[in-house]
């Protein structure tokens, strides 16, 4: 289990995030929402160990973490960067895997293009990622997520940069991902809509200095669909919920 | 926050107490102070490397001689009429292959051929046909400067977005001022790093010519003062020729800042 | 109208070279020049002379003085420049020193190192080295700090070592601008393989155009001139075709982001 322990955060005089405490079940979906600047990023690299807290501690089944965990896979907010230009698709997803001891060519060679072939990028095992277009440059960030076969994935905001239709296309995928291979996720978003229609549970962050101000659990089916789940009147009730909650507390700071 | 991992070490060895701004200063001392111990107990030998605070006190006392401001005033002179005169003719000829497809077709295997040749190959011939004096220093550093500043002046021509020079025309700007208006200032950065690299490539060939030809200027006292087996002279001038090239290179960093503050890497903004 | 324009383009390309030379050759035929000898004697001094004996005898020495010294100088300064790059202190205490010797005018430092070293090969070698140093350093330690913090994020979170995100992040990252450096590195080692040549040998192609000179063997000189500009040119295209090689991603990535 994955636990945030009254953590804070400062940069500077920058008090980016005041007090955040979580728990993160196995195999759970936890959607975090917030505005621009609140500390989303900040906060989801202090729990994949990039970053050292200012206060408090995040534990990884009761173990305090304190580098980026072998159990844990990160996408980050900019595919465009987190990419190597001069590694191809392939090459980009086998990398992390290079230190792999139980793995021999084949089954590497293997877990590539299944990883690849899941997010529907096989034709393009071979290009650079600047041949490719955003949304199968952050596919690929993805295929090399799995493919690290990683307990709990961490994603940044990992649509904020692809157009509507690719969005739509990409938050299914990571559903089927999801359904696919069991893994904990905590999705950082700042899209109300995206939190609710992907989420188990919904964690509201305030504005800074942050804290968590809502945590929803979400009520809708398992199976979810682009027309029919947004259009359930539960879909409906929790997000604009969310929407009231941050307007709200946004009013009065 | 990359470099978290990175700070540790240095901050183990210079104390977490010294804050950055003090760093260059005393790493600069530092070195200084190692290499003159370094020469006062013998690990490497004084009579081919004086002690640092010699060669400072050496550049003190020639900073009182008539002699020493002479070479500076021949060697800065002379690199300034020949980088003014490449400048001129480069960025003439830079805009004119720039804007015209005919010359730059015409011109470019020229440039190619010419480009590579090392300058200060030329130099034999220069001074038979010049003579030793000012004019082939001058005639040398202006035709190795000329052709860096070519180089960019076109590359900065033909970068010009063409949506400006579409909206140029749009608004019925003549050719004269699209040229003028919105292709030369467009391209003036390039410029402006063509100037750059000219400058310090009129200086080496400057100090180039002063060394293995003799003609005054800085160049000309440190083959002196080696010839003199002076020691600490020669270190001490060659510090100043370094301090000068450094001088030149801030003061063309500030100038550059200054004409182009509106280009993106000069704005103070970016994040 | 198109085509034709074209044509006429690859014409004055191909043409404007030639009819210099001819014109250089007509020009000076007739008048009997001292300083500028007819063409066909430059050729023939260059066919006789350069591309006779003095293949062994001048020019390689020359090729290998400068082969010798920038190799040496790109390994030190690739590697110091890693260890600056890698550490922001170390880097910041440095700073001036660096940027002293890059801006230090590089002949300035022929006569420290006859007085130091002497003229002979090893002397020759250890200053072209030295010249090189800095704009690779210089250039390593920019390449390193402009890499993408997100991408060395990318590979610790993956757990990659230390010397994996060295060699696999680091250095691929920063090689386009340890290439910018290296190039001009080597057109400053041409000039210090020619200046210190003139100054003190006793063999190589600087020397051989001095003696030239100093004989008033004028068209020897011109035609030494003319080989200087060939071997400027190869170890130029050399070194692009290598670049070309190593960065074919980088050149494909900055195509595309236009
Ligand atoms: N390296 C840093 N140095 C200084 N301040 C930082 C740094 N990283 C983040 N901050 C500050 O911390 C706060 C939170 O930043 P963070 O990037 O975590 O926000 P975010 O919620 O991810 O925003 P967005 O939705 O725009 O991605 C901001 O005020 C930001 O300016
Ligand atoms: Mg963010």
């Amino acid at each position: 289990m994955l636990a945030v322990e009254q953590l804070g955060r400062d940069f500077g005089a920058v008090r980016a995030i005041a007090e955040i405490s979580v728990t993160f079940e196995p195999d759970r979906f936890t959607c975090i929402v917030g505005p621009s600047g609140c500390g989303k990023t900040t906060l989801l690299k202090c729990i994949s160990g990039l970053l050292p807290p200012s206060r408090g501690r995040v534990t990884l089944h009761g173990r305090p973490v304190t580098r980026p965990p072998r159990e844990m896979a990160l996408v980050f907010q900019d595919y465009s960067r987190s990419l190597f230009p001069w590694m191809t698709v392939r090459d980009n997803v086998a990398f992390p895997l290079r230190k792999r001891r139980d793995l021999d060519a084949a089954a590497l060679r293997e877990l590539v293009e299944e990883s690849l072939a899941a997010v529907g990028l096989s034709d393009a095992i071979g290009r650079y990622p600047w041949q490719l277009s955003g949304g199968m440059q952050q596919r690929t960030a993805i295929a090399r997520a799995i493919a690290y076969q990683p307990e709990i994935l961490l994603m940044d905001e990992p649509f904020a940069s692809v157009d509507a239709q690719t969005r739509a296309d990409l938050e299914d995928l990571i559903l089927a991902i999801r359904r696919r291979y069991s893994m904990t996720v905590v999705f950082v978003t700042h899209d109300i809509d995206e939190s609710v229609y992907l989420g188990d549970r919904v964690v509201v962050l305030g504005p800074p200095p942050t804290q968590v101000k809502e945590v929803l659990e979400v009520g809708l089916p398992a199976e979810r669909d682009q027309i029919t789940t947004k259009k359930d009147p539960e879909f409906l009730r929790l997000r604009s919920h969310v929407f009231a909650n941050i307007m709200n507390r946004e009013e009065q700071g | 926050m990359m470099e978290d991992r990175a700070k540790t070490p240095t901050r183990f060895l210079l104390g977490a107490t010294v804050p950055e701004s003090a760093l260059p200063w005393l790493g600069t001392l530092a070195a200084i102070a190692l290499v003159d111990l370094a020469v006062r107990i013998g690990m490497l030998p004084a009579a081919f490397f004086p002690p640092p605070s010699v060669m400072f006190v050496t550049l003190g006392a020639l900073l009182g001689t008539a002699s020493f401001w002479h070479g500076l005033w021949d060697t800065l002179w002379t690199w300034a009429a020949s980088l003014g005169a490449a400048a001129v003719l480069g960025i003439a000829l830079g805009v004119g292959m720039g804007a015209s497809r005919y010359l730059y077709a015409s011109l470019r295997l020229v440039v190619e051929f010419l480009r590579p040749i090392p300058s200060v190959a030329l130099i034999p011939a220069v001074i038979l046909v010049i003579g030793v004096d000012f004019g082939s220093k001058i005639f040398l550093a202006a035709f190795a400067a000329f052709w860096p500043i070519l180089i960019q002046t076109i590359y900065g021509m033909h970068d010009v977005e063409p949506q400006a020079m579409d909206t140029a025309r749009a608004y019925g700007m003549p050719g004269r001022d699209r040229l003028l208006r919105v292709a030369l200032p467009s391209a003036s950065p390039y410029v402006g790093t063509g100037i750059r690299i000219g400058s310090a490539v009129a200086l080496i060939i400057v100090v180039t010519m002063e060394i293995v030809v003799g003609i005054p200027g800085l160049g000309e006292l440190i083959l002196q003062a080696r010839q003199g087996a002076n020691v600490e002279r020669t270190y001490a001038l060659i510090l100043a020729a370094g301090l000068l090239g450094m001088s030149l290179n801030l003061g063309f960093a500030r100038l550059e800042a200054r004409l182009l503050f509106w280009h993106p890497s000069h704005r103070k903004d970016t994040r | 109208m198109k085509r034709n324009g074209r044509t006429v383009l690859i014409a004055l390309e191909i043409a404007t070279p030639f009819v210099l030379v001819t014109l250089y050759a007509l020009w000076a035929a007739p008048r009997d020049s001292f300083f500028f000898p007819p063409l066909g004697e430059i050729l023939a001094a260059l066919r006789a002379d350069w591309f006779g004996e003095r293949i062994l005898s001048d020019i390689w020495p020359s090729i290998r003085r400068i082969l010798l010294g920038f190799s040496l100088s790109a390994i030190l300064a690739v590697g110091l420049g890693f260890a600056l790059g890698l550490s922001r202190r170390a880097r910041i205490a440095t700073a001036p020193l660096v940027e002293f010797f890059r801006a230090l005018p590089p002949p300035a430092l022929l006569p420290l190192t006859i007085l130091v070293l002497g003229v002979g090969d090893v002397a020759k070698v250890l200053l072209i080295a030295l010249v090189c140093l800095f704009p690779i350093l210089q250039n390593t330690i920019a390449g390193i700090t402009g890499i993408d913090p997100t991408l060395r994020e990318t590979a610790r979170m993956y757990g990659i070592t230390r010397r994996g995100e060295l060699l696999h992040v680091v250095l691929p990252g920063a090689l386009p601008a340890i290439f910018a450096g290296l190039r001009t590195s080597l057109s400053l080692a041409v000039i210090m393989m020619v200046i210190s040549e003139f100054v003190a040998a006793s063999n190589g192609i600087g020397f051989g155009i001095w003696q030239a000179k100093r004989l008033f063997d004028i068209p020897l000189m011109w035609s030494g001139i003319i080989i200087l500009g060939i071997l400027g040119y190869i170890l130029n295209m050399a070194l692009l075709q290598i670049e070309s090689r190593v960065l074919a991603w980088h050149r494909g990535a900055r195509k595309a982001a236009e």
